[in-house]
């Protein structure tokens, strides 16, 4: 088949920024990464109701707890990074403001993921 | 390779009509609803954060959670994040069927769809019954 575009367009590789495929793979990787720890996490929260702060501290120090918590963190932050870039692209307009409110996407993921996984592993390793 | 147009040269386009013309349908609403709790949810992740800083920083930090959270308003917003959390799940395992190619036909569409809200629903209630039973109230 030819080429009908000129050797100056190629030459520019414009295009796709030939990372969708990875957004939507990840995206749905963490999808399901996040059930089992989600019902986890739920079970953890149920339990854990009308619990004095010993054993709320008890519990979350205990290392399959703090694995999986630190997993939920990982997965489902960066599940929700990936779906708010989606909106943001979707109903932003304007270049410069998608911009922006994309990089306020990153920033507060790794904000609340890292305040996340920060408290887990103090209390993981003796608050 | 079409050049980019001017910026400042707005580009009329035909448009295809947009939601505001199609009537309400029970998939087309729980597509919606599937972004909007997941929006919820992103802003949710504060309160985990809120909860496990709080956990880490001492028994007066945790106490202002626990307040907050046995509170009226703390009862209303964690019951509203159960549900968006227990319907976004169930919204994702319809879309996994989706992605392995299944479930597309009408009538499975249309009980899945039902199933997912009456799901969510059950589930959120049950989820509080048991808290409630761990809690010693019921």
């Amino acid at each position: 088949m030819t080429d009908m575009r000129t050797p100056l367009s190629r030459v520019r590789g414009h295009g796709s920024a030939k990372s969708g495929t990875e957004h939507f793979w990840v995206q749905r990787l963490t999808a399901v990464a996040n059930i089992p720890l989600v019902i986890f996490f739920v079970a953890s929260v149920v339990a854990l109701v009308g619990a004095d702060y010993e054993t709320v501290k008890a519990y979350l120090s205990m290392p399959i707890v703090s694995i999986m918590f630190l997993l939920l963190i990982g997965s489902g932050i960066y599940h929700m990074r990936l779906g708010m870039q989606v909106i943001i692209e979707d109903y932003v307009d304007g270049e410069t403001a998608k911009l922006l409110v994309v990089i306020g996407n990153n920033f507060f993921s790794v904000l609340v993921g890292l305040a996340c996984v920060y408290a887990v592993l103090k209390l993981g390793f003796g608050a | 390779m079409a050049e980019t147009p001017a910026r400042n040269r707005p580009l009329y386009r035909p448009l295809s009509p947009h939601l505001g013309i199609y009537r309400p349908m029970l998939t087309m609403v729980l597509s919606i609803v599937h972004r909007i709790t997941g929006g919820a949810l992103y802003f949710g992740t504060l309160l985990l954060a809120w909860w496990l800083v709080a956990a880490a920083t001492g028994p007066e930090a945790y106490a202002v959670v626990q307040e907050a959270a046995t509170s009226w308003i703390g009862r209303f917003v964690l019951f509203g994040y159960t549900w968006a959390l227990i319907h976004h799940l169930l919204g994702g395992l319809r879309h996994f069927f989706w992605d392995l190619g299944t479930g597309f036909d009408l009538g499975t569409v249309e009980w899945v769809a039902r199933l997912t809200v009456v799901g969510s629903v059950v589930l959120t209630v049950l989820v509080w019954v048991l808290a409630y039973t761990m809690a010693g109230a019921l």
